[in-house]
């Protein structure tokens, strides 16, 4: 069994802070990290290769300097991690960057993908579903729980109120939580291994082959038009006033945060 | 591109039962629709649902399309994925709006795909601008960003929002919406996973990590009596339950739901503090949350210092009659 797990590497979101002064965001200083949901999808493959017999390729799409999460899968355990890399595919939005890692994954073959359900940086979770969808492939969301049984798959698909239990064929999609599971640490003898030279293999569109049009920001039907901060965090308000009036206060600052 | 026409709002429901977040897509596609002078469109995909189509008329779209199947029974993606995507296909509406739940969030990504045009996740707030663009603002970065985002030449515009954000229109019991059927050719081919099982919990696991709303409550409150309508406010403001460390040793909440620095940390887009003083070990769990309002008998309560609205008073007589006003509005 060949498994491909695909893997972003991410700003630890937790540690970006906003200027107090600029009201920009600060990224400089802010740890990359394997993006959590992924790192549970990583493990699960990882268990269904110590227990069966099995493949396990780590994929990632980004900037060179990614191949950095690619050496913390090999170290964990993966058997091959693949860089999707080019200038060209820089700017895609969720439906060019699922189209570059289908068309990846198409090279591959592969009897099963986990995704994490989505990045901590984007939060969109549209790109698991969507390489599926390029593949033409069943594709099960939100998952919690995997167990493989003769050529299928047994999950734990999650709703806000409750779980299907669905058997799903290979080849297939499985987007993962990372409650799944707890990740294991990399061994010392494989950090070492995977932190040699050469052993991230680097695809850039010459290996791809994927037309222009439907590249980066060029194969991206949605732009962003603006971005912006919340702003710096002025001094709060005090009322000493009547529970009436209190409320009032109340809804109104929900209205206005859009919460209500 | 100019053939696109109409606002079209899917309506989730599972086992027939509708989920709030499509009456409040209803409000929000009313509003977009007005705007651009078009016909707002509801998109309904289940077996037997009659019912669910006669109980979204009352909310105001022009137009109900229905797709009516033994396959769509329980969702599996692919069936409401070629039902939703036949829909879109035949009505050719300039705006899609579904649910960001975690069926929406899955059943959206490939409908988008399959039609090859863009979609914006998450959405906290929509408009019109002067082109006729949709402009699909969301948070990103944790919260600590959030972009605009338009799809220029694609059509629909699709757009996942956040449930709980948009206001819930009245409701009209004389409304009436012209209804359609749309015939969708299923087959046991397109059930490609195959549902085993589906449980209903009825307290799902929470993570309070994860909740875009907090309501929080410190020793303040009094009583784990009083903690009824912490509970309230938080259903009612779709959010969840957390609190000081004093109320979990005090046997009044779970410890999975303690924030601060033997708890949790949290950056809700709203925490609201109810009874806590703000001791320091408290506030490192909760001081990147981006509203805070906190209520406290006690004027110069540390927690003032890190809120955005303070009130000073008695929880126990402003939570109720907040409590109070918020069913009203939801009403």
């Amino acid at each position: 069994m060949k498994i491909v797990v695909c893997v972003k590497q991410v700003p630890n979101t937790a540690d970006v802070r906003i200027d107090q002064t600029t009201g920009t965001m600060i990224r400089e200083g802010v740890e990359s990290i394997i993006n959590p949901d992924d790192l549970g999808g990583l493990e699960a493959a990882l268990r269904i290769k110590d227990q069966h017999k099995a493949e396990v390729i780590a994929l990632s799409m980004g900037p060179l300097q990614a191949d950095g999460a690619l050496r913390e899968c090999l170290a964990m355990g993966a058997d091959r991690a693949i860089l999707v890399s080019d200038r060209a595919f820089a700017g895609a939005d969720t439906w060019a960057t699922s189209y570059v890692l289908a068309k990846a994954i198409e090279k591959i073959d592969p009897d099963l993908i986990i995704a994490g359900r989505q990045a901590i940086d984007g939060d969109t979770a549209q790109v698991g579903p969507q390489i599926a969808e390029h593949l033409h492939l069943p594709s099960v969301a939100y998952v919690n729980q995997i167990k493989y049984d003769k050529q299928h798959f047994i999950v734990k698909r999650m709703f806000e109120d409750g779980y299907q239990k669905v058997k799903v064929k290979t080849p297939c999609l499985i987007t993962v939580l990372k409650e799944i599971n707890q990740p294991r640490y990399m061994r010392v003898q494989r950090i070492y291994n995977a932190f040699r030279e050469g052993l991230v293999e680097v695809w850039d569109n010459s290996n791809l082959k994927i037309e222009q049009e439907n590249l980066g920001l060029k194969g991206s039907p949605t732009r962003v038009k603006k971005s912006y901060t919340k702003g710096v965090k002025t001094a709060g308000k005090v009322f000493d006033v009547n529970p009436k009036e209190a409320v009032q206060i109340i809804v109104d600052k929900l209205k206005e945060s859009y919460i209500l | 591109m100019k053939n696109y026409k109409g606002v079209l709002v899917y309506i989730e429901q599972r086992n027939q039962v509708i989920h709030n977040v499509g009456i409040e897509l209803l409000g929000e596609g009313k509003k977009l629709a007005e705007k651009l002078g078009v016909p707002l469109m509801a998109c309904v995909i289940g077996y037997q649902m009659d019912d669910v189509v006669h109980k979204i008329q009352a909310y105001g779209p022009d137009l109900i399309y229905k797709v009516d199947d033994l396959f769509l029974k329980t969702y599996v993606n692919e069936p409401y994925t070629k039902a939703l995507s036949t829909v879109i296909n035949k009505v050719k509406p300039e705006i899609v709006l579904i649910g960001a739940t975690s069926l929406g969030r899955d059943l959206a990504p490939r409908v988008s795909s399959r039609l090859h045009t863009g979609l914006t996740a998450d959405c906290t707030q929509l408009d019109i601008d002067d082109d006729r663009q949709l402009l699909m603002t969301r948070p990103a970065f944790g919260g600590n960003l959030m972009a605009t985002i338009i799809c220029p030449n694609h059509r629909p515009q699709m757009s996942s929002v956040r449930p709980g954000v948009m206001i819930k229109p009245e409701k009209n019991n004389n409304s009436h919406s012209t209804v359609i059927e749309v015939n969708v050719l299923l087959d046991e081919k397109d059930m490609n996973v195959e549902v085993l099982e589906e449980v209903k919990e009825e307290h799902a696991k929470i993570n309070i990590e994860e909740a875009n709303v907090l309501i929080s409550a410190g020793r303040g409150i009094g009583s784990k009596e009083n903690m009824k309508y912490i509970e309230t406010l938080a259903n009612l403001l779709t959010g969840e339950v957390s609190g000081t460390r004093a109320v979990v040793e005090n046997g009044w909440l779970d410890k999975e739901r303690q924030v601060g620095q033997t708890g949790k940390t949290v950056r809700p887009d709203l925490y609201f503090a109810c009874g806590i003083s703000g001791a320091i070990q408290h506030v490192s769990g909760m001081e990147d949350s981006n509203l805070v309002i906190a209520i406290n008998k006690n004027p110069s309560a540390a927690i003032f210092e890190v809120s955005d609205i303070g009130i000073v008073g008695d929880g126990s007589k402003v939570i109720p009659a907040l409590i109070k006003e918020l069913e009203n509005i939801r009403k």
